[in-house]
């Protein structure tokens, strides 16, 4: 026994060690990534993957699950849209081995394109969902995910939310379980296979299913009531919980660590004791919902926001509405302070296509990934963004609607393997002509750099094959393929045009590796020649944070330059050199 | 007026600058004092450059992991003017620690804003009790520019109640062990500066 202060994230990748996981998969997404970055400490006990996407990562662990592993698959809440598919087929197959999909919400949209709240799935799949409200919960609910799943046979989603992934807290750590389970898939049609005339059989057992967990929730001890003042009870879940215990001490609160199926019984007794029920949920009012269907009195959205997350002052201010005072004015913050948006970095070989880009009056259908960042002044390159792979087939959407102004889709080497790869199949089969630019820097590099299908590393550490886009390309169906060095300006601007003028489709690879992840010089480290520089502001059009601009100077600042040269290629006079060369 | 059981810090900068570690140690000491600890930090997106939150709280007992609005007993910054940009977390009267290094955002750069030229003044006035060095150069006589982010820590820790065989133990399993050195040194050159 150890108290140790860990992450959520890291708290349920002990969890599945001691809970005797043994295969876990996923794809990284802010917040989910840190949890198999965890795992893969476990890796003489835990086989770990990245997949090339959510579907593949659970289709992976249901299968294992099948033949009666301990299971865990991690994702984003946009990641679960992806292995929606597999998901709402596997509630009906259920499964033997135990298998807890951990699905990290982002209210708030701190690193998500959208704050879609994944308990939704739970009830759409009709499946189990259990919300930890802090580290030590996190750890402990993957076993009671696992026992729950083994029980009823039935997927479980453990939904976190970002501030119980990256909040730390202390936790206490126990030795893995020992299960010794046996593995072996055994041959049962009607089980495992929902061809119509045995899927109707499972749909019918699905409901009865239902039924008995949510009589076993309200016996569950993920559900715990903390009776105090009867004047007000308050349910609530997740990290809320942490909210409602400092906004209202004096409360009683129903705590629910297993939220759906929604333990009714547990509910109308907890509103049998209180005198006015109040829901605190962060996103959709789920549990408001279902306690207003039991016909109980109650409040929740009318005083607690749906948008954005929670926090104790939300609270704060949601008790002051309550009870009739007046809000509280927060003195405002100090104006005109200048933003400080993320940037691409300085040397990152994204900036070399969006610049030549820039030269171009097209319309750029972009992805996820780093490069979203190129939608941002001065590079300002981007014009769509919608899921993950969408920068792909969307160009081709464009350029069959008849759009006036040729389409350029761009997107990243991890998202293109995701499901990109499927959009430019779609481009060369049906006789598309847009122009398709992959970003391959062989990693994952938003999420901090995890190992793809392109790395020629798995997560477990092994040499493995570094799948080759331009050859995906080909194999695609389309014959104009480009490689191109971003870092050569002159270069890439001139591939861009020759693709664009080409009246078929095409794809070019701009290939070179993260400037974050190889953290070493691409040349030598750069400087402004102030007798030379005319303050044109060129160079300041890359947008390159190593490049300083304030009173009047342009300065390099050289503990951020890599020397990547762009700076010196783009600038009219010549102003931009090398200590040596001075 | 709320009633503050739990200590509250939050440390402001930009991507890069350190915030994690910094971050860590301070949990570490409140966990070496015995207290609850529960912390807070940014990561994925907002880490490119920008603008960047770590919160820790500690106590006997720490429900949420996020500081409220004035309710920071410190308030420490790796950049300038970063400590404005979170001055309200910090209650009324509290320490703060800033780091006089300025990074120039690259919406400065562009053109669309620009970089206040009386950060100093401004934090003066709206910090009255403020301790504002060079925590860099503080750093560099000490051996390493890059602990910065320990030598603002030593003149933080002056604001809290902290045992000093705490911070020094936290500092410890917080660094690799061949910078361990230099960052003591820097912790105690940052206290001499309150």
């Amino acid at each position: 026994m150890a108290m140790r202060l860990l992450s959520g994230n890291e708290a349920i990748a002990r969890g599945a060690y001691e809970a005797g996981v043994t295969v876990a998969t996923g794809y990284p997404g802010t917040p989910s990534t840190e949890i198999l970055e965890n795992v893969v400490k476990y890796k003489e006990d835990i086989y770990c993957e990245w997949a090339p996407n959510e579907k593949v990562a659970l289709e992976v662990a249901a299968a294992a699950a099948y033949a009666g592993a301990r299971c865990i698959v991690t994702m984003k809440h946009v990641g679960l849209n992806v292995a929606a598919d597999p998901l709402m087929t596997l509630s009906y197959v259920g499964v033997e081995g135990g298998l807890v999909i951990c699905v990290a919400d982002d209210p708030g949209m701190h690193s998500s394109q959208n704050e879609q709240d994944t308990r939704n799935y739970a009830c759409f799949a009709k499946i189990p969902v259990i919300e930890p409200s802090d580290s030590q919960e996190a750890k402990n609910f993957v076993l009671s995910g696992l026992e729950l799943s083994e029980k009823y046979k039935t997927p479980v989603i453990l939904r976190t939310t970002t501030r119980v992934s990256h909040s730390r807290s202390m936790v206490e750590t126990a030795e893995r379980i020992n299960l010794q389970k046996k593995i072996g898939f055994v041959k049962d049609p009607p089980r495992f296979v929902p061809l119509p005339a045995f899927a109707r059989g499972m749909r019918k057992k699905v409901e009865t299913r239902l039924s008995l967990m949510a009589d076993h929730a309200s016996k569950s001890e993920l559900n715990k009531t903390e009776l105090n003042d009867k004047a007000l009870g308050i349910i609530t879940s997740s990290i809320a919980y942490q909210y409602v215990r400092e906004v209202w001490p004096q409360a009683s609160v129903l705590k629910l660590g297993l939220t759906y199926p929604f333990p009714d019984k547990l509910i109308r007794e907890f509103a049998a004791q209180v005198k006015d029920l109040l829901i605190v949920e962060e996103l959709d009012p789920i549990i408001e919902e279902h306690v207003l269907s039991l016909g109980l009195k109650c409040e929740g959205r009318k005083y607690i926001p749906g948008i954005g997350e929670l926090s104790a002052d939300v609270l704060f201010a949601a008790r002051r509405k309550m009870e009739g005072k007046e809000a509280v004015q927060v003195e405002p913050g100090e104006k005109d302070l200048p933003g400080r948006p993320p940037v691409l970095c300085a040397g990152c070989p994204h900036r070399g296509i969006f610049y030549a880009l820039g030269k171009q009056d097209v319309v750029v259908t972009g992805d996820i990934g780093c490069y979203s960042l190129g939608t941002l002044k001065p590079l300002d390159r981007m014009d769509t963004i919608l899921c993950m792979g969408g920068g792909v087939s969307m160009a081709h959407g464009l350029d069959k609607a008849g759009e006036n102004k040729k389409v350029v889709g761009i997107v990243g080497d991890s998202t293109f393997f995701h499901s990109g790869i499927t959009g430019l199949l779609d481009i060369a089969y049906n006789k598309g002509k847009s122009t398709i630019i992959v970003v391959d820097n062989r990693i994952t590099a938003m999420t901090g750099h995890q190992d793809n299908p392109g790395s020629g590393k798995t997560l477990m550490g092994e040499k493995t094959i570094a799948a080759s886009i331009p050859e995906i390309g080909r194999a695609c169906g389309i014959s104009r393929v480009r490689e191109v060095n971003p870092y050569d300006l002159q270069k890439t601007e001139k591939v861009i045009k020759e693709e664009l003028d080409a009246e078929e489709p095409s794809l070019i690879v701009s290939i070179a590796p993260c400037a974050l992840k190889e953290k070493k010089k691409l040349g030598p480290v750069l400087k402004i020649d102030a007798d030379v520089c005319k303050k044109c502001g060129q160079c300041l059009k890359l947008g390159c944070p190593a490049i300083e601009s304030a009173e009047g100077e342009i300065k390099i600042n050289p503990y951020l330059c890599i020397g990547c040269s762009m700076c010196s290629q783009v600038c009219p006079f010549g102003a931009i050199i090398s200590e040596e060369e001075q | 007026m709320k009633e503050i059981k739990t200590t509250s810090i939050v440390l402001a900068g930009v991507g890069g600058q350190g915030i994690l570690l910094a971050s860590e140690i301070v949990a570490q000491a409140a966990m070496a004092a015995g207290y609850e600890v529960k912390t807070n930090e940014v990561h994925g997106m907002a880490q490119r450059g920008g603008s960047v939150l770590a919160q820790i709280r500690y106590g006997k007992k720490v429900y949420s992991p996020l500081v409220g609005c004035g309710t920071a007993q410190v308030l420490g910054s790796l950049e300038r003017i970063e400590a404005l940009r979170f001055a309200s977390y910090l209650a009324p009267g509290g320490l703060c620690v800033v780091n006089s290094q300025k990074i120039v955002p690259v919406t400065v750069s562009m053109g669309a804003a620009s970089y206040p030229d009386d950060a100093e003044i401004r934090l003066k006035n709206k910090f009255p009790n403020l301790i504002y060095f060079d925590a860099a150069e503080e750093a560099g006589t000490c051996g390493n520019l890059r602990a910065a982010n320990v030598a603002l820590l030593g003149a933080l820790s002056t604001g809290l109640d902290l045992p000093e065989k705490a911070w020094h133990k936290a500092i410890e399993v917080s660094v690799p062990e061949k910078y361990k050195d230099v960052n003591l040194k820097a912790f105690e050159r940052g206290k001499t500066k309150a």
